[in-house]
């Protein structure tokens, strides 16, 4: 018999030297007594679920996978992994229609463009939200995102747009995510303006997938990796086959295409991993090797405070966006604390989670109210909705930000000499 | 990304170099994997206690001269060190930390278990006593926090009433604490903290330490007021009827996570950048000059800059490792300070002087670490990172991750 079998995961628990600095961290304790803390849902109790999966305790499910405690945590034990490994592995409990509603964010995102009027008339309704928090669960006190009229490919795939990409030297692919293309195309938009004026042009994947996030955290795991398998062969062939390197605005696609497709999935990404990174990255790279040229309109002064989203903290990305906005010479630039907004994804919209979820966010909704900024920066979509919600201050993402703050006759000019 | 230093770890040396380099004007980046030690403080910062022949130290700056000469506070020089310390506690203050103490005399303050022992300068949450032979009240509440297992009332009682106190041990009901027991695990310091944070329930834990003071001439309570601030501590102590005593509980501590961030709060508004939760993988070299270092979370955009500070802690934090037969250091493949016979590591018996203590990364006198015996030109290694002393026997652990950090920093001024 081999005695190890029973003691080694797949994670790392092993390193965990009980240190207890990771529960210190862990934005849900201080909220929710019911959850069991980072040591003790992760590698604590690991060590139990490896003996028998009985162990397996449903007050995990608590956890935001914000992957703070992993950030915290001195001996690199990757303690929010352990935890969803363990829900994955262990849970029983089957996922419910509202959850399967949330998590599904192309379907419904499909559904919902063609009639976006009505649906966004209808989801600011209070009955309909009523009836929604009774039979669905979906919390009443939220306000729904807005659905676009026209999704970002349908505006992208319009003959003229689509044409012109293929006229420049350098090329990307971009990968937009379920709220570029169904609730705000103009981030996507943002993008294209940029990138053009700075000589790439942009392509769509050949087929994009929702990057699903949405389907992990509510234990739809097949698929999620059916999906997150059709991404990577799109990624595949854009990086492999035509040499154009993958970037999105969305700080949690690419973490999850990254990190949980390996982790959580199971997919070994790892002959594209480096080439799928965030906009925001793959221009600070360049700029820094010399390769673009920003230049920004000289009238343009706003007052920006920068939230950083949890899977940014995580790929300690934050740094790129943070540069590029300071870049902006009329820029008066704050740094916000880093912490948890509360939303988490689909976690905040859950009608059970809705007060752990903005008692997560308060102290940042009070910072940003009294920060008198013009709007916060951020990189996530679904940090987006939480702070409109919360505070009624605009939030823009940096791409967004810098596409307006750029001056694009002059940018395209500067980019000439790389563009040859 | 390009810096003037880059420093690796950020715990109470990387933290301390940087924060004074920020302040000459230079543009630092601290890359830290975790967080670092101060998470497990006693609640002091120790200079030395002990020689390591066992001697007793109540005058730490005089006793520098007894120190073998690979002694990080040696290479440093007696001269330097009372330079530096002069103003030291007017420097934490700057960051809001206060530090109780003389830096040419140690004092006395409680141990967890109660134990009087010496420190250098304690955090503001402890009251330094002045002989070792006294506790200064006659009859003490010693109270905790229903259902809070880090902290040993009965320990405390036990070893005070051997120096004559008379003491009694008190349980504080408070329902917002009472909460926290829903998740036994939980209950633990840093989150009967952050009950405290809201004033009403600080309001609540005055109410029931004022009643129980009525007999008894002081209050004894875990230190577990204040994460991130120090109002809650000045709050008790400024409308409880009798003086409150402070004991650090079994970490997590939440004095040295105040401190912690009270440190990066610092450096970050002096315009530091702070990583965290990235790792140095390797530092590039062209002969003695380190070229660049690369990290997991930026990969291929590497980290320049025209000096770099080691500053990844003792094994506690990995800033050296040991394997079944050797013990090396990660980043830069330094030369380490260690017996070539396991067997010589540890001793059995725990409470002996464990040789691995005194491992870390060999440097010559100007902490450049060294790599087969040749010095890197622009690199220094501050803190825990460094052989030549033992942290735990000499009671020296923090003094050498200031002092090293302050004159690392101020070597790299100097050389300008
Ligand atoms: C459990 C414990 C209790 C202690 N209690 C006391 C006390 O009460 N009083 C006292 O005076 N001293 C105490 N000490 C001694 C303590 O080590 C020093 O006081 C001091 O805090 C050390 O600071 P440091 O910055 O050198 O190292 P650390 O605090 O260990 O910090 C090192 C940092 O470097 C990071 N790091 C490591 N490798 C890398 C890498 N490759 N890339 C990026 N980051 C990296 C780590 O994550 C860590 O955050 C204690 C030590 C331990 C371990
Ligand atoms: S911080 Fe890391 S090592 Fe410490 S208890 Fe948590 S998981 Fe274990
Ligand atoms: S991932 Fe976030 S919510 Fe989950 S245990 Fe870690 S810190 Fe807590």
């Amino acid at each position: 018999m081999n005695l190890q079998q029973y003691n080694i995961s797949e994670n790392n628990f092993e390193q965990c030297i009980k240190c207890t600095v990771c529960t210190v961290y862990c934005p849900v304790i201080p909220v929710n007594p019911k959850y069991p803390g980072p040591k003790q849902a992760g590698p604590d109790g690991e060590r139990f679920r490896l003996k028998d999966p009985d162990y397996f305790d449903v007050s995990l499910k608590y956890c935001l996978n914000c992957k703070r405690c992993e950030v915290a945590c001195p001996s690199g034990v990757r303690i929010g992994d352990i935890i969803q490994m363990a829900r994955i592995k262990y849970s029983h409990s089957r996922p419910k229609l509202r959850d399967r509603l949330l998590a599904n964010t192309d379907f419904v995102g499909q559904l919902s463009t063609k009639v976006a009027p009505v649906v966004n008339f209808s989801l600011g309704l209070t009955p309909v939200k009523s009836v929604m928090d009774a039979v669905l669960g979906i919390d009443h006190r939220r306000t729904f995102p807005e659905y676009a009229s026209q999704t970002f490919e349908h505006w992208f795939n319009q003959r003229e747009i689509k044409k012109k990409q293929s006229a420049f030297k350098r090329h990307v692919s971009y990968f937009h995510g379920c709220y570029v293309n169904y609730n705000y195309p103009q981030l996507g938009k943002d993008l294209v303006k940029l990138m053009n004026a700075v000589g790439f042009g942009v392509h769509l994947l050949e087929k994009e997938r929702c990057c699903g996030v949405a389907l992990i955290s509510n234990g739809l795991i097949e698929q999620a990796r059916k999906q997150g398998a059709q991404n990577m062969a799109a990624i595949r062939k854009s990086v492999l086959d035509e040499k154009r390197p993958v970037i999105a605005t969305s700080s949690t696609c690419v973490f999850t295409i990254r990190d949980e497709y390996p982790h959580l999935l199971g997919l070994d990404n790892s002959d594209i991993r480096q080439f799928t990174e965030l906009a925001t990255r793959f221009l600070y790279r360049l700029i820094e090797r010399n390769e673009v040229k920003l230049v920004f309109k000289e009238d343009y002064k706003q007052k920006i405070v920068y939230h950083t989203p949890c899977h940014m903290e995580k790929l300690g990305w934050s740094v790129y966006s943070t540069s590029l906005l300071k870049m902006i010479p009329g820029v008066d630039f704050r740094m916000l604390p880093s912490q948890c907004c509360g939303i988490a994804g689909t976690y905040g919209f859950k009608s059970e989670n809705y007060e752990t979820s903005q008692g997560i966010g308060q102290s940042l909704f009070d910072d940003i109210g009294q920060s008198e900024a013009d709007f916060v920066a951020t990189d996530c979509e679904t940090c987006k909705w939480q702070i409109e919600m919360s505070t009624f201050v605009p939030v823009m993402n940096p791409i967004s930000i810098l596409a307006e703050a750029l001056d694009e006759e002059a940018t395209m000019e500067a980019n000439k000499e790389f563009c040859k | 990304m390009r810096y003037d230093v880059v420093i690796i770890g950020g715990g109470l040396s990387g933290l301390t170099c940087g924060i004074r380099l920020q302040e000459a004007g230079k543009n630092c980046a601290i890359i830290s994997t975790g967080q670092s030690a101060l998470h497990f403080s006693s609640g002091a910062f120790d200079f030395l206690n002990k020689l390591p022949d066992g001697t007793r130290v109540m005058h730490p700056l005089d006793a520098i001269k007894r120190l073998g000469g690979n002694h990080p506070y040696r290479k440093i020089g007696e001269e330097k060190i009372r330079e530096y310390v002069a103003d030291v506690q007017d420097w934490f203050g700057k960051s809001g930390i206060v530090l109780h103490g003389d830096v040419e005399k140690n004092h006395y303050c409680l141990s967890p278990i109660g134990i009087i022992k010496s420190a250098w300068l304690s955090f503001d949450d402890f009251e330094p006593l002045e002989t070792a032979d006294a506790f200064p009240y006659k009859r003490v509440a010693v109270a905790n926090f229903a259902g809070f297992i880090d902290f040993y009332p009965r320990f405390i009682a036990d070893a005070l009433a051997e120096k004559g106190v008379e003491c009694r041990i008190e349980i504080l009901n408070i329902p917002a604490v009472e909460k926290l027991r829903t998740n036994p695990t939980e209950m633990r310091s840093a989150n009967i903290a952050r009950v405290f944070d809201s004033e009403a329930q600080l309001e609540n834990v005055l109410t029931l330490i004022n009643d129980l003071s009525e007999e008894v001439d002081a209050v004894i309570l875990p230190a577990v007021l204040g994460l991130s601030s120090v109002y809650p501590l000045e709050y008790i102590r400024k409308y409880s009827e009798k003086p409150v005593f402070f004991i650090s509980p079994v970490p997590p501590s939440v004095p040295g996570i105040r401190v912690q961030k009270r440190l990066q709060e610092r450096f970050v508004e002096l315009g530091g950048t702070f990583f965290l939760g990235d790792t140095v993988e390797k530092a590039f070299f062209d002969g003695d000059t380190v070229i660049g270092i690369t990290t997991n979370n930026h990969s291929d955009i590497q980290f320049y800059a025209e000096q770099y500070v080691l500053a990844s802690g003792s094994f506690f934090s990995k800033g050296i490792i040991s394997r079944s037969n050797e013990i090396y250091e990660p980043v830069l493949n330094a030369d380490v300070e260690y017996d070539s016979q396991r067997d010589n590591w540890f001793c059995k018996n725990v409470f002996d002087v464990q040789p691995y203590m005194s491992y870390g990364v060999k440097t010559d006198t100007g902490f450049h670490p060294l790599r087969d015996g040749v010095p890197v030109r622009n690199m220094f290694a501050i803190g825990s990172v460094l052989s030549g002393y033992n942290p735990l026997e000499e009671g020296c652990g923090s003094g050498v991750a200031i002092l090293t950090a302050l004159h690392v920093a101020n070597t790299i001024l100097i050389s300008d």
